[in-house]
């Protein structure tokens, strides 16, 4: 058979959504996109845990540690579900990991922001998780089987994260003065990023679009942008916060909420590698696998000695 | 295939074309991969839910603990190397499941009783 008759078989699949599965034929493209979107994705779940790993030690509570803990290990899980998504595709998990380190592989820009007090914790689970469970949810109906079953799997997860944070930042709006400023605060640094993780607006680009044809994205930026504007608009209400954008109001018309323009300089500051944390993330990441090299060794060392000795036995 | 300009998607940002691969020094730490299926409770089967990589099987059942199991979503797990099982080809599909096709009289629907047998 032909690409060209292979190509239009596949096509065929895509807009019966029939999903596609590891050993089947796929266009090369497909498969280059979806390797590069879906380590993008694990990289932003493992990346992600360093600025929320920076308030473990000083969480307020000894519960608020706990619940800390137990959402950073979630991300490691998260990673870890889509590298192994990832292989599937054919991609070893040293070069999907080597790519990160090369600065080849991006991840989310919003991890290149710093967490400065302990209410961006909060911030970060409602509105960063927030963000991304709206992506997420979306990915759950991607075409490709193994991807779409990880976005399942996190999915279920993800709203113990965007929960918790909000009530960490509802206790916080109840408190003190200084508590309720801690949370205006956060909110107002975390806002714009937060909305910027949609990506450029649909206008940017006037070509036609494969990765909507193949069903690899089913949304375009600006349709999950304005979702969650509309969903943070009214949620921010119970907070009693403001979110900081003058020219947010309701549009009784489009039945949307209107919205202020985001900084699209920033923006592509922080996607080429000049955010305030860019380096030291990748830093952080590079020293991890340096450092933890000695302990994939002696795991190999010992599990050769117990192979060994159960063959003597 | 013709080249197209994607759009810049969420969570899809283009690769610098800029840094280079970096080379591993050696491959003797690559834990191999393995498969992980998990019985959600007794009287269930086991299911597959992903896959990982550790030095051993003991490593493997550990790592998918940790894993797979963080919300009380098994009561055992199975784990098998990855290289050790064996895939029908996609491409012989019609061959392999299509003499089940025309046999419809292997489904109990297949046959039309009178109302007076309930239950059969």
């Amino acid at each position: 058979m032909s690409v060209q008759e292979l190509e239009k078989i596949f096509q065929v699949k895509i807009d019966a959504e029939i999903k596609i599965e590891p050993k089947d034929w796929m266009p090369d493209a497909y498969r280059k996109t979806n390797i590069r979107q879906i380590s993008q994705h694990a990289h932003s779940e493992i990346v992600g845990m360093l600025p929320e790993g920076n308030w473990i030690s000083r969480a307020p509570s000894l519960k608020r540690k706990a619940i800390l803990l137990a959402k950073v290990q979630d991300e490691a899980g998260h990673g870890l579900y889509l590298y192994s998504a990832c292989e599937t595709l054919g991609i070893s998990r040293e070069e999907t990991i080597n790519d990160l380190h090369s600065g080849r592989a991006k991840y989310s820009s919003i991890f290149n922001y710093p967490t400065l007090t302990w209410a961006d914790i909060g911030a970060i689970g409602w509105l960063v998780d927030g963000a991304a469970i709206m992506n997420q949810v979306m990915l759950t109906r991607t075409s490709y089987g193994p991807y779409a079953r990880a976005m399942v799997r996190i999915c279920k997860e993800e709203s113990f994260h965007q929960r918790q944070g909000f009530e960490s930042l509802l206790v916080l709006s109840k408190g003190t003065k200084e508590q309720k400023e801690l949370c205006q605060d956060a909110i107002n640094r975390w806002w714009w990023p937060a909305l910027m993780m949609f990506g450029p607006k649909d206008t940017e680009s006037t070509n036609s679009d494969q990765s909507m044809k193949w069903k690899i994205k089913r949304k375009s930026n600006d349709e999950l942008r304005q979702n969650f504007v509309d969903m943070i608009a009214e949620q921010v209400k119970i907070l009693g916060m403001k979110l900081p954008d003058d020219k947010l109001i309701w549009n009784e018309e489009r039945r949307h909420y209107d919205f202020g323009e985001i900084d699209w300089n920033e923006f592509w500051n922080v996607v080429k590698g000049n955010g305030p944390c860019n380096k030291q993330r990748l830093d952080a990441r590079k020293k991890a696998w340096e450092e933890g090299e000695w302990v994939r060794e002696a795991a190999t060392a010992y599990a050769e000695k117990r192979r060994a000795r159960s063959k003597a036995a | 295939m013709n080249i197209q300009i994607r759009k810049l998607y969420y969570g899809d940002i283009p690769e610098d074309k800029t840094g280079g691969a970096i080379v591993s020094k050696d491959t003797k730490s690559d834990w191999p991969l393995w498969e992980v299926f998990i019985r959600s409770k007794q009287g269930l089967d086991h299911k597959h839910v992903g896959s990982l990589h550790a030095a051993d099987a003991q490593m493997a059942i550990e790592n998918a603990r940790d894993v797979y199991t963080r919300r009380m979503e098994g009561v055992s797990i199975w784990v098998v190397e990855s290289k050790h099982i064996t895939a029908s080809n996609p491409e012989e599909a019609g061959e392999l499941y299509e003499p089940a096709v025309d046999k419809i009289y292997r489904h109990p629907t297949f046959y039309d009783l009178p109302d007076e047998v309930n239950h059969m």
